[in-house]
């Protein structure tokens, strides 16, 4: 079996994994970082999106010997602190979603923050129209995305007041 | 859901892909982006015994300023097409065409050269390809040959990449200030496949159209060039009416599939308003 070696969530992993083994069920089933959730499996629904090397990818379509030597974020990483997931210390996405209530059932809020994280690294100051776009790769069934983007919205105010939309991801590497 | 089982080889060089080829022939599949493989290998229609990923092969990314053309690295992803200052400057149809490819997650790992070596007549690149006039370059054992878009797609998902082949570039002609441009999509949602797509390039010289090219996505098992309307505008008149008259012969020598999303008649109705709307943006009339 291959070897990889990856960091994921600032923690480095050196495994064998066998080849078909997916990068979700990796993280799921072998790490317990259970955060990142499977939705379609079939590519469409976003709901298994992870940041690979800082932008987004859905992790039920690639290998996770494709993840070696990369280094990967999920949303477990993305809180600040030493991980005990005090409200404090979220990330300014999840304390949005959180305050402008971006969610229903919660299924899909991880994939859908993460992608928060990659438009708003690409673009801090995004329009409604630019968010909307920018989420296109993940689906949510309950909210019609109202919230979602108001959330969006609020956390890259957030974000630009605090003059670091460049960190958004955390000083990992 | 889960792949079959495979070997995984992981090449550091082309030579070496190709040799992988030539060790497993048709057992080995080619892994680029993935995004087209890995969801068919999910769904067990793709069961290779070894998978060769092309992942770790720098030659393969990145766009470089060849002269007259782009030689476009075919591992490089749809989202650093769509952010790069070379193919925006001199090839605009194709970042925008692969700005609309699948969601941001897909072309953050989707790559060109993948995208076109799967030969899907549903993708929206195929076309485009064929509206630029690409040439695709293929490695081999014996060296490496050009093979121009024309004759690039053969049949359904059937390129004229051999068994022992890597695709390892695509050089795209660089189109100056007059071409205006514009892809057309048609589908339900961004991970849908287009119903139907129409590229479309337009030459204008003193209020006539000097040069038109039009491309269509899933009309028939290869990506068409609508000949029959690039035609009939050749030198005519660059004004809306001219323009919607040439697009009713869009569908001409099409064979457009009949689907749970369209029916084929359906499919010839966009083809028609598709390239409309495509030309009269191209040309700004």
């Amino acid at each position: 079996m291959p070897d990889i070696d990856v960091r994921i969530n600032g923690i480095r992993y050196q495994d064998h994994v066998e080849p078909r083994l997916l990068l979700v069920h990796y993280l799921r089933d072998r790490l317990g970082l259970t955060g990142t959730n499977v939705g379609c499996d079939t590519s469409n629904c976003g709901a298994c999106t992870v940041l690979v090397d800082g932008t987004g990818a859905k992790s039920c379509t690639m290998l996770a010997v494709q993840a070696d030597g990369t280094e990967i974020t999920t949303i477990q990483g993305l809180a600040g602190g030493e991980g005990a997931g005090a409200p404090e210390d979220w990330h300014p996405l999840q304390k949005a979603f959180n305050a402008e209530h971006g969610l229903q059932c919660g299924y899909c809020t991880p994939g859908m923050i993460m992608s928060s994280v990659d438009l708003l690294q690409r673009n801090p100051d995004p329009t409604e129209d630019e968010i909307r776009h920018g989420l296109e790769g993940n689906l949510c069934r309950c909210t019609g995305y109202q919230n979602i983007v108001k959330a969006v919205q609020a956390a890259a105010g957030e974000l630009r007041a605090a003059g670091a939309p460049g960190a958004v991801v955390g000083g990992q590497s | 859901m889960i792949p079959a089982a495979f070997d995984y080889v992981r090449p550091a060089s082309v030579a070496e892909a190709v040799a992988a080829l030539g060790e497993h022939g048709d057992e080995a599949k080619l892994l680029a982006g993935g995004h087209s493989l890995l969801p068919l290998m999910k769904l067990r229609l793709a069961s290779p015994g070894v998978v060769v990923d092309l992942g770790r092969i720098p030659d393969l990314r990145g766009v470089r300023d060849d002269g007259d053309v782009l030689a476009i690295g075919a591992m490089t992803t749809h989202q650093a097409v769509v952010a790069d200052p070379l193919v925006r400057e001199h090839v605009p149809l194709l970042a925008h065409t692969t700005a609309m490819v699948g969601d941001p997650q897909v072309r953050n790992r989707g790559t060109l050269g993948g995208a076109l070596a799967h030969g899907d007549a549903a993708g929206d690149l195929p076309a485009v390809a064929q509206v630029l006039e690409a040439e695709m370059v293929l490695e081999g054992p014996s060296g490496r040959r050009t093979v121009a878009a024309a004759d690039f797609f053969v049949d359904y998902l059937t390129t004229a990449v051999g068994e022992d082949e890597v695709l390892v570039e695509v050089r795209v002609p660089k189109y100056g200030a007059g071409w205006g441009y514009r892809y057309e999509k048609f589908n339900r949602v961004a991970q849908a496949w287009a119903i139907v797509g129409v590229a479309a390039m337009v030459r204008r010289e003193n209020g006539t159209v000097a040069e038109a090219r039009v491309g269509l996505t899933n009309m028939g098992t290869v990506p068409y060039r609508a000949r029959a309307t690039e035609g009939a505008l050749a030198g005519a008149p660059a004004d809306a009416t001219t323009l919607a008259t040439a697009a009713e012969a869009a569908d001409q020598g099409t064979d457009p599939p009949s689907d749970l999303n369209a029916q084929a008649d359906y499919r010839r109705h966009l083809a028609r308003v598709l390239t409309r709307r495509a030309l009269e943006a191209a040309s700004g009339a």
